[in-house]
């Protein structure tokens, strides 16, 4: 069971072998790993739509889908032939160059990403010595699509929504990029796969600075992806659906499933740098991850079922008033641990986060939730 | 928070504010109503309400008929509360023509309205936290308990919001059988159900957050712009028609008026909270006093049930209120002693208490025009009546 | 902190209610959706929706008698009659047209209140759209007449009342003896 998927991917890079020459078996091995993730992504997606709706549902007191198929488990496909069914518009004062490629070039980075996540024991499609690097780098390009699509697509919702986004996503990314930096420099390397070996003894989320590092990067990567609630670019109460107002059919299908393939990577990503990645007892090891990354999932779906939305000034003071100088103050933090021996190498960190915390909330306490007290009269 | 960098753009980089359009059909306009907004950036400069979309003559066809046949009529004005309407339009000509209502009747009367008020303010907390972008939970808490309430109403009336329950001098039919338990076990949950929804948001900080300090309505602008209901009692100012009139007979209840004290979007909320625990006060005195037999509807008006068309009120006028959840519903009927109202006319809470609207809303962001709006608690039925 | 107890709560709720929606019963926090073409909700006794004509043997005889008196009531005026008459062009206490329109029905209630001769009801069926806008949503008096036993069954308390009002006018009315008009009922 452990090496299943490389025993079958194996077997067909020495299929091909026979018949094809030496440049061929390396194409070969490259065009299956590419396969897999080009089929996986959609996949993915596809169920994931039926697992928010689902979990949405349980916690709202109602069923979810549950016509189509058992358990509503056709419900993603009836959804796909729908989207793919239905009418094109495109509005006529759109940009039609721009309207045309946002779609298209939103799905490909949330693809791409795909290639560094380590799935498994030497499950990774492509192991870069960068391959953090490569993520962040993939994953900021959103940024610039979004705008495409909420300026081509010329409706005032769109504008606004494209706005928003690119703020929020400028400042989280700022933040994200900072909070993987401990991770970093304990792992003494940028790629996923020995990220995820180097913490074979402990998670990083075991230690003060990797749990807040954590914590950090996994709210960040929740305002990466516009979750709730970070999802103001979307909000639907607001601005209707943001930059994705004027889509429909299989171009808006193309942005909702970026949008969930990004959840994945990013619940993957926590997952990896963070969690262990596939390391864990008895069970395979792609079992493993998938499970982490899936409770990861649930918990982002978790959010979006209690949490009501930020609001834009709010979101950027919660970055980069707390948040970043929390990130940086943890690099420091992290540095330590690494210079001390056993009892301050957490104790130290530990205090140096607690003082950080205690100061900003200090400096913070205009967001803090005032006590109100009612009078009554008769 | 105040932004104290803010410097105006203008001077050196050419701006212009964004004209939109929120509404007619928006997911945020709690129906037909149309915003019209002038942002700068994501802040409101401009807002000019647009209404009448769902608008129906209905006091019109109130002067063209029968005093009865508008009471169908009023189930629609304000559609999440079809009792409480029915109740303001039947005190006002129950004043016009002189009728007393028995004892059972005013009781059943009483308990029917606070079980409205319930049902509206759950539904409003679930809209207006909606709004916020809870996505569905507490509106689809919020619809799971009025469902019950809902249920209890077509047991009684026939119709789960268009009741058309009251009739002048009493109500249409007696409670059925074993009704008044059935109401006694909502009511023995429900606290237990409002804890929970509490739970869920009251003490969200992101919620406080968005809420708290937002849409400040004072006690002067509220009381100029002559608001009722819990949009004025949140601005601090205890006035409910309850307790001012005592009409029906209110006066023999033990409850509170809950007063907030900023008068932000998070008093309006919170103050509907404590006003269904106090409604629940009420219900569980009027349960425990009501006679358990005896007239539902006066002798005098009786005979005018099968025909309402012999129904003349004697020449003159009458203004017949009600603390509706929304705020003051006023009836006012004039009788030139034929069978049809000479005038009609409703003074309508939603419609009122949206007045203020462009006030709260100017300096603040898109994302709180909506809660703001959403804290107003419209139904367009009503305002555009 | 920004992030504090209210949101862990509010998060414990969400997550009570999802477990609970999969090992409690409806009436303790679970699932309490009714599926609807499936399962039913049992349908209220006083529900109203749309009226019907009741007719104690046939459907030729009905109840009404065509007084118009519910036409006259309708707030809407959804209602229209049309007195039926015999060969020699007298008025018949039947009507030869009752339609009412769907689409402008309100379904208030007041037809049945209004009625003297128990003649007019309102149904409890609701599964009543049409696929088409004028033709579909008028109903004539063939679609609305329903029997007594069809009343009794729907609503059986109101049945029994009405049913023992009427025998006791008949007896009355037996007791009184060749009538020369049959009488106006009372109430």
């Amino acid at each position: 069971m452990e090496t299943l998927f490389i025993q079958i991917k194996t077997l067909l890079v020495n299929a091909a072998a026979l018949v094809l020459p030496p440049w061929g078996v390396t194409l070969s091995s490259m065009i299956i790993s590419a396969l897999a993730i080009l089929g996986l992504g959609p996949l993915i997606m596809m169920y994931l739509t039926l697992m928010e709706r689902k979990v949405l549902a349980r916690m709202q007191n109602r069923i979810g889908p549950n016509r189509a198929g058992p358990w509503g488990l056709l419900q993603p496909l009836a959804d796909g032939i729908k989207m793919l069914t239905k009418e094109d518009i495109r509005p006529s004062a759109a940009d039609p160059l721009l309207y045309f490629l946002a779609p298209i070039l939103i799905a490909v980075p949330a693809l791409m990403v795909f290639a560094v996540i380590p799935f498994g024991k030497g499950m990774t499609a492509a192991d870069l010595n960068v391959g953090v690097l490569y993520f962040v780098a993939l994953s900021s390009t959103t940024t610039l699509v979004i705008f495409m699509a909420s300026w081509g697509s010329r409706n005032k919702y769109s504008v606004l929504g494209g706005m928003r986004s690119v703020s929020q996503m400028i400042s989280y990314e700022v933040t994200l990029v900072i909070s993987v930096v401990p991770i970093l420099m304990a792992a003494g390397s940028l790629s996923t796969q020995t990220i995820v070996e180097s913490q074979s003894g402990r998670w990083y989320a075991a230690t003060p600075w990797g749990l807040l590092s954590c914590m950090i990067f996994f709210i960040c990567g929740l305002a990466e992806c516009n979750r709730s609630p970070f999802d103001l670019p979307e909000a639907e109460s607001e601005i209707v659906a943001g930059y994705h107002t004027e889509y429909s059919g299989m171009r808006f299908a193309l942005f909702y499933m970026a949008e969930f393939m990004n959840v994945f990577s990013i619940c993957a990503l926590t997952v990896t740098l963070f969690l262990g990645g596939w390391q864990g007892p008895l069970l395979p090891s792609w079992l493993w991850f998938l499970i982490k990354t899936y409770l990861l999932i649930f918990i982002v779906f978790w959010f979006r079922g209690t949490l009501p939305r930020l609001r834009a000034d709010h979101l950027m003071g919660l970055a980069w008033k707390f948040l970043l100088p929390l990130a940086v103050m943890n690099i420091p933090a992290a540095a330590m641990s690494h210079f001390l021996s056993e009892p301050f190498s957490t104790a130290v960190p530990l205090a140096i986060l607690m003082v950080s915390v205690a100061v900003l909330s200090f400096f913070n306490k205009g967001y803090a939730a005032e006590k109100r007290v009612y009078h009554f009269t008769d | 928070m105040k932004n104290k960098t803010d410097t105006p753009l203008t001077e050196d980089f050419d701006t212009q504010t964004l004209q939109i359009n929120v509404g007619p059909q928006h997911p945020a306009t709690h129906g037909v109503f149309r915003m019209d907004l002038t942002l700068d950036g994501e802040t409101v400069v401009r807002l000019k309400p647009v209404m009448g979309y769902l608008h129906r003559n209905h006091e019109q066809i109130a002067e063209n008929m029968t005093y009865a046949a508008s009471m169908p009529y009023t189930d629609r004005l304000d559609y999440f509360n079809s009792m409480s309407n029915n109740f303001g339009y039947a005190l006002a000509v129950e004043k016009l023509a002189g009728i007393e209502v028995p004892e059972r009747a005013d009781y059943i009367r009483v308990i029917l309205a606070e079980l409205t008020r319930i049902v509206n303010h759950i539904s409003v907390i679930g809209f207006l936290l909606n709004d916020l972008g809870a996505f569905f939970t507490p509106l689809t808490y919020a619809f799971r308990e009025r469902e019950k309430i809902l249920d209890l109403f077509e047991e009684i009336a026939g119709s789960r919001m268009m009741c058309n329950y009251f009739r002048f001098g009493g109500v249409k039919r007696d409670l059925p059988p074993g009704l008044l338990e059935r109401i006694r076990t909502m009511m023995d949950v429900f606290p237990r159900f409002l804890d929970e929804f509490e739970a869920l948001l009251t003490d969200n900080d992101i919620l406080c957050l968005r809420c708290q300090n937002v849409g400040v309505l004072g006690r002067e602008l509220a009381l100029n712009a002559g608001l009722s209901g819990p949009m004025l009692r949140a601005s601090g100012l205890g006035y409910d028609i309850r307790k001012v009139d005592r009409y029906s007979i209110y006066g023999r209840f033990d409850f509170k008026v809950p007063v907030g004290s900023k008068g932000d979007v998070y008093d309006r909320y919170y103050v509907r909270v404590l006003e269904m625990r106090e409604s629940l006060k009420i219900l569980d005195q009027a349960l425990r006093q009501i006679p358990s037999s005896g007239d539902i509807i006066s002798r005098k008006a009786a005979p005018f049930l099968k025909a309402p068309r012999n129904f003349k009120p004697p020449v003159g006028e009458a203004y017949g209120r009600v603390e509706s959840p929304k705020g003051e519903l006023g009836f006012y009927v004039v009788s030139d002693g034929s069978p049809q109202p000479w005038r009609y006319h409703v003074r309508a809470p939603s419609l009122i208490n949206l007045t203020v609207l462009e006030d709260l809303c100017i300096g603040h962001k898109l994302a709180d025009a909506m809660v703001i709006l959403g804290s107003i608690d419209i139904v367009l039925g009503e305002v555009d009546h | 902190m920004i992030f504090g107890a209210g949101i862990l709560k509010g998060m414990l709720v969400t997550l009570r209610s999802f477990v609970n929606s999969y090992f409690k019963k409806p009436d303790q926090g679970g699932l309490f959706t009714v599926e609807y073409p499936e399962k039913r909700l049992v349908a209220k006794e006083r529900f109203r929706n749309f009226p019907f004509l009741v007719y104690d043997e046939k459907p030729e005889d009905p109840r009404c008698v065509a007084c118009d008196i519910c036409a006259k009531e309708c707030p809407p005026k959804c209602i229209t009659i049309v007195r039926d008459a015999d060969a020699e062009g007298r008025p018949l206490k039947k009507p030869a047209l009752f339609d009412i329109d769907l689409s402008v029905c309100m379904n208030c209630g007041i037809c049945e209140e209004a009625c003297p001769f128990d003649a007019i009801f309102m149904d409890h069926e609701f599964e009543i759209a049409g696929t088409e806008r004028h033709q579909s949503l008028l109903y004539h008096k063939e679609d609305l007449l329903k029997s007594n036993g069809y009343f009794r069954q729907i609503r059986p308390s109101d049945a029994a009342l009405i049913d023992a009002r009427r025998k006791e006018a008949e007896d009355k009315k037996k007791a009184a003896l060749k009538p020369a008009a049959p009488p106006e009922k009372k109430e």
